[in-house]
């Protein structure tokens, strides 16, 4: 038979089973649309970057630092300017802005840039252009989200320390800048002559010091920043060149992609468990007419041939419809991330996208729906003539078959391979399948043997009829648990990755007795702002002194000093110097540590090892004792009675670690990583924090404005405006992933249509036999019910257990935090799989309960 | 034309082995029609897909036209059957998706053979279904679905045709009908019959009758010496 003729046949063949050869097709759809949205998405986002990358610094290269630049740096930097090199100062810290006109303080990140800043890309204005205005004089532009927080409109004043600055326009759009990120403080740029006379900079602040440089001639910034790193690396200074500034740009890009990438992938997979499923029943249904094919002379091959010509148009179709839903998924996904990104997302059509997603999409639907098909070749020609004929035996080893699970388990592997950018997680990722696989397969096992021993005697007969069903000859027990098992294991991992990934980021203002905050408060202003608090009949809930620190050394090795950023890259060999020798993060051997001493534990904390210290108690031989929150004694490396010398302001104090602590972050209260004794710090510089609480939101306005009217250093913060701020965001992180689990959420209400689908005629058969002799609709819908109760509960509790495991895998080995379980979002996803079993179930099954019992049998 | 020896068939049913058919022999000449006749449960279907090679026997061994079934693959008794087999099913077994038309060319197209559409449209024609070449088999009658199938068997022009009681979901007179038209085809083309039914006007319809009872021929009369 010439392909042409097969081709034919399977078209004309498939003609009445269009309808339902779209659930196949439609479980395909799905799972691709989700990739080439993704995929589009995320080349849109990296071409962004890339486009804007200069932009997005607004220079070639930043130095920038916590502290006042060092002498040689100093030094570098006038050599710099002297030769030529354009350059610009931007200072940054968070400060109050205060409204004289009403008395309303608000938190913000204050910016004094230069005039010659930014020296690429634009800051977009509103009113358009005032950008150049603000340099002219004591001009400011803002968030237009400070204007609302203040009750503020263009041409007010609002104090900055002791300077008043004429609000001249409010930013529409800062490169670089995601607009999530003055979420908690809305921005302020102010000219930076003006800063000295704010009064704002003084000790304990923290501020931003940070210099752009001008240096156009590719590859300058690098040779730059090549030639002197020793210097920055001795001064603390840190260095950004505008690409590695896209780099890391487009690493956290990348992330998110690579989650949302993830999604896409698993919407797949279900979508291929949906056609491998949906392709089962098709075939099913087809046995008959499979059975007369081969009773007229057709060869295994040819009818093979026919159905997988089916299968590749479906599978075509179905790509195709997706790549079509899957384009214009892409140009709805900008707006749902709209903010979170720190570039403006253009739109383009992908064609790389819509040919991989259409390529990637018929391959899945091939390759699913190979096992399946391959049935074909064991459907006995005898069936013509009689209903249960045997299957016909395959000679020898069945090649194809083997090949045909080669073909899916390498389909696998690289499906995730190309995801994650790594052979290692490909292989794991699909071990990890294969592993549920095998053991929802062995779930059902058990259910069917458990469902035999069962005490049947006593039962009620629809409950027996429906129990017997997971067992006897024919049925469906295995292919229902594995393919529902199955979607319910990948969307409750989804679930879990999710709130792992999410829930840390998610502090608790009701769960902390303080919402408001005031910091930067210098020692002799304490007693100031307490009066302040009790004059407003306000509670001090809370006061603790923060002394800025670096490590010194661990166990008499000194740590050297390193430009902030990535050390580990480039760290030569330091010998016996700390710099990754004992495997100790970088980060946290050389960040500054706001510390604080105090002599007993507070609420949030408990002691996991060693001893805390007793009031008055200050170690022997001028060694004191100090203790370490556990996480960061793990990244240091080191642990009960080690040596831990720290540097105070140029004063060496020695330590030793006497205890670990495990700190609740999630409350919004001062925590600390290392805390000491009070005879140990009390007499370093030192600034304070106090905490307080007031119910009402126009209480906590008020003493904010009260405590910044008297000293305008101190910063102070309502912790509701933040924790709406964090709400806001996650928000919109949630949407964007919600978005994309609703493509596996429906591709698994698709998988289990056709789990349901597959075993459907047998199913219809029985039911009317059941009316035939005497049963009543509602008996025969109870033992329905019975039977997919049991099918969904059962996948849903297995495919649940899995995804623990899985989530708490991934939270540990991939994504490296901590676990966080979500029992009441898991178990709703469990009870609504059951629900939809059943209905499902019974809607599949609605044809027994249409026809009269003598219809049914003549259609037999 | 078809030669059957010492046919035994059993089935494993659990522990128990199930014997359906023990030691049939049969040889049924060229052009003969022979009709195997038995109540339900003798094995008479199982004989029937044991002859067309829709099956393989236990022991034993069935050849069609000089070629031993037992030596071919399952592809290459698919082969076989297409270049010279034909079947006539009691439940019609037509496609539900195909047009009666396109029903009767499947074993035209499966051959690879050109001029499949005329073919079939003058067989359909033959058997008095001109006028229905584009229905589908559910808006056909059951008589008609059987004609439709007949005109199947017959379009590849089979050396032997197997029916499997093909009156059996037919009331008398459209049966009758049914036989008659197998019976003119027969004559016209010089088809082997081979016949499995457990009615009795139908088999004396036959020139010769096999009866089988529990598995073994008990009686075969009009059988040429």
């Amino acid at each position: 038979m010439r392909s042409a003729a097969i081709l034919s046949l399977a078209w004309r063949e498939s003609r009445f089973a269009r309808r339902r050869l779209f659930l196949f097709l439609s479980a395909i759809s799905l799972g691709v649309a989700a990739v080439v949205a993704v995929q589009g998405f995320a080349s849109n986002l990296s071409r962004g970057v890339r486009d804007q990358a200069k932009a997005l610094l607004g220079a070639d290269l930043e130095l920038s630092s916590q502290q006042p630049f060092g002498p040689r740096t100093t030094a570098l930097l006038d050599s710099l300017r002297a030769a030529g090199v354009p350059q610009a100062r931007v200072t940054s810290f968070v400060s109050m802005a205060l409204l004289p006109r009403n008395g309303a303080t608000r938190l913000v990140q204050l910016r004094a840039p230069e005039p010659a800043f930014p020296f690429y890309g634009t800051i977009d204005t509103d009113p358009a252009g005032r950008w150049a205005v603000l340099q002219r004089g004591r001009n400011a532009i803002v968030d237009p989200a400070l204007l609302a927080a203040l009750g503020a409109s263009l041409g007010d004043s609002i104090a900055l320390g002791d300077v008043r600055f004429r609000i001249v326009a409010t930013l529409e759009k800062v490169p670089g800048d995601a607009e999530i990120a003055s979420a908690f403080a809305p921005r302020v740029y102010i000219p930076a002559r003006y800063l000295d006379r704010t009064g704002l900079v003084q000790f304990g602040s923290r501020i931003e010091r940070a210099v752009e440089l001008y240096l156009p001639r590719p590859g300058a910034a690098e040779a730059l920043e090549e030639a002197h790193h020793p210097l920055f690396r001795a001064e603390h200074v840190r260095s950004r060149t505008a690409v590695e500034q896209q780099q890391s740009l487009e690493r956290a890009m990348g992330r998110l992609s690579d989650y949302l990438g993830l999604v896409g992938i698993f919407a797949l997979l279900l979508g291929g468990i949906g056609v491998a499923s949906a392709m089962g029943a098709y075939m099913a249904q087809k046995s008959d007419t499979v059975a007369v094919l081969r009773c007229l002379g057709a060869t295994s091959r040819q009818v093979m041939g026919v159905y997988l010509a089916q299968a590749v148009g479906m599978g075509i179709a179905g790509a195709a419809l997706g790549v079509v839903i899957g384009g214009a998924v892409q140009w709805v996904l900008p707006g749902l991330v709209e903010g979170l990104v720190p570039v403006q997302v253009q739109v383009r059509p992908d064609g790389l996208a819509a040919l991989t997603g259409l390529g990637v999409g018929v391959w899945t639907a091939l390759v699913f729906a190979a096992l399946p098909l391959l049935r074909v070749r064991r459907i006995s020609p005898l069936g013509a003539l009689r209903r249960r004929a045997e299957p016909v035996r395959m000679p020898g080893r069945d090649w194809l078959r083997w090949a045909a699970w080669a073909a899916l388990a390498v389909s696998v592997v690289l499906l995730f391979t190309l995801q994650a950018g790594r052979f290692g997680v490909g292989v794991s990722m699909a071990v990890g399948i294969a592993v549920a696989l095998l053991l929802l397969d062995g779930v059902a096992w058990l259910l069917m043997r458990g469902a035999r021993r069962l005490p049947h005697a006593r039962m009620p007969y629809p409950l027996r009829q429906g129990i017997a069903n997971l067992y006897r000859p024919g049925n469906q027990t295995r292919t229902v648990v594995v393919a529902l098992g199955f979607g319910v294991f990948l969307l409750g991992t989804l679930l879990l990755v999710q709130h792992t990934l999410l829930l840390p980021l998610r502090p608790s203002a009701a769960a902390s007795r303080a919402n408001v905050v005031f910091w930067d408060v210098q020692e002799d202003q304490c007693a100031g702002v307490s009066a302040l608090l009790q004059a407003h009949h306000l509670p001090l809930l809370e006061r603790a002194p923060i002394v800025p620190m670096r490590i010194a050394a661990i166990d008499g090795r000194p740590v050297r000093p390193a430009s902030a950023d990535e050390d580990t890259a480039r760290s030569d060999s330091g010998g016996e110097e700390q710099g990754g020798g004992r495997g100790a993060e970088g980060w946290a051997l050389r960040r500054e540590y706001r510390s604080t001493y105090r002599d007993s534990l507070e609420s949030s904390e408990t002691l996991t090892a060693g001893s805390f210290w007793k009031p008055g108690e200050s170690g022997a031989n001028g060694v004191y004792p100090v203790s370490l929150e556990e996480g960061v004694a793990g990244d240091l490396d080191v642990g009960l009675g080690d040596r831990i010398d720290w540097n105070v302001q140029g004063v060496v104090v020695p330590t030793r670690v006497t205890s670990l602590r495990k700190v609740n972050w999630v409350r919004f209260e001062p925590n600390f990583f290392a805390v000491f004794p009070s005879a140990a710090l009390e007499a370093a510089p030192q600034t304070w924090v106090l905490l307080s609480r007031a119910d009402s939101a126009r209480a906590r306005a008020t003493i904010e404005g009260a405590v910044v009217a008297r000293y305008p250093n101190v910063s102070a913060l309502d912790l509701t405006n933040v924790e709406a701020a964090l709400d806001d965001v996650l928000g919109r992180i949630t949407t964007v992933i919600r978005f994309l689990a609703g493509f596996s959420v429906a591709t698994g209400f698709i998988v289990l249509l056709g789990a349901v689908a597959t075993s459907r005629l047998q199913r219809v058969r029985e039911s009317v036999l059941l009316r035939t002799i005497g049963a009543t609709r509602g008996q025969v819908a109870a033992v329905l019910a019975t039977e997919y109760l049991a099918l969904g509960l059962l996948s849903a509790v297995a495919g649940l257990v899995l995804s623990i495991a899985a989530g708490w895998v991934l939270a540990k080995r991939l994504f490296k935090v901590g676990f966080a379980l979500t029992p009441l979002s898991l178990a709703v996803l469990g009870a609504a799989v059951a629900v939809l079993a059943v209905a499902i179930g019974l809607w599949a099954s609605r044809e027994v309960f249409r026809h009269t019992p003598m219809e049914a049998i003549r259609e037999e | 034309m078809l030669v059957a020896r010492d046919l035994e068939k059993s089935y494993r049913s659990g522990d128990a082995l199930l014997t359906v058919l023990r030691g049939v022999s049969l040889e049924v000449g060229d052009g003969d029609f022979v009709a195997i006749l038995g109540p339900s449960g003798s094995g008479k279907t199982t004989l029937l897909g044991l002859l067309a090679g829709l099956d393989t026997p236990t022991s034993g061994r069935v050849s069609i036209a000089g070629t031993d079934l037992e030596r071919l693959s399952e592809d290459e008794r698919a082969r076989f059957r297409r270049d010279t087999v034909g079947f006539v099913f009691q439940s019609f077994q037509l496609i539900p998706s195909l047009t009666a038309q396109e029903n009767v060319q499947v074993p035209l197209e499966l051959k690879g053979e050109s001029g499949a559409a005329a073919r079939a449209r003058a067989l359909l024609e033959r058997v008095g279904l001109g006028h229905r070449l584009d229905h589908y088999p559910t808006q056909l009658s059951g008589g008609e679905q059987q004609r439709v199938a007949l005109a199947r068997a017959f379009v590849h022009a089979p050396r032997i045709l197997f029916a499997d009681e093909p009156t059996g979901n037919l009331d008398a007179a459209t049966g009758a009908a049914i036989v008659g038209l197998m019976e003119e085809l027969n004559r016209e083309t010089g088809t082997t019959l081979v016949l499995v039914t457990h009615d009795l006007d139908l088999a004396a319809r036959a020139r010769r009758t096999v009866r089988l009872a529990d598995g073994e021929v008990v009686a075969d009369t009009g059988r040429p010496e």
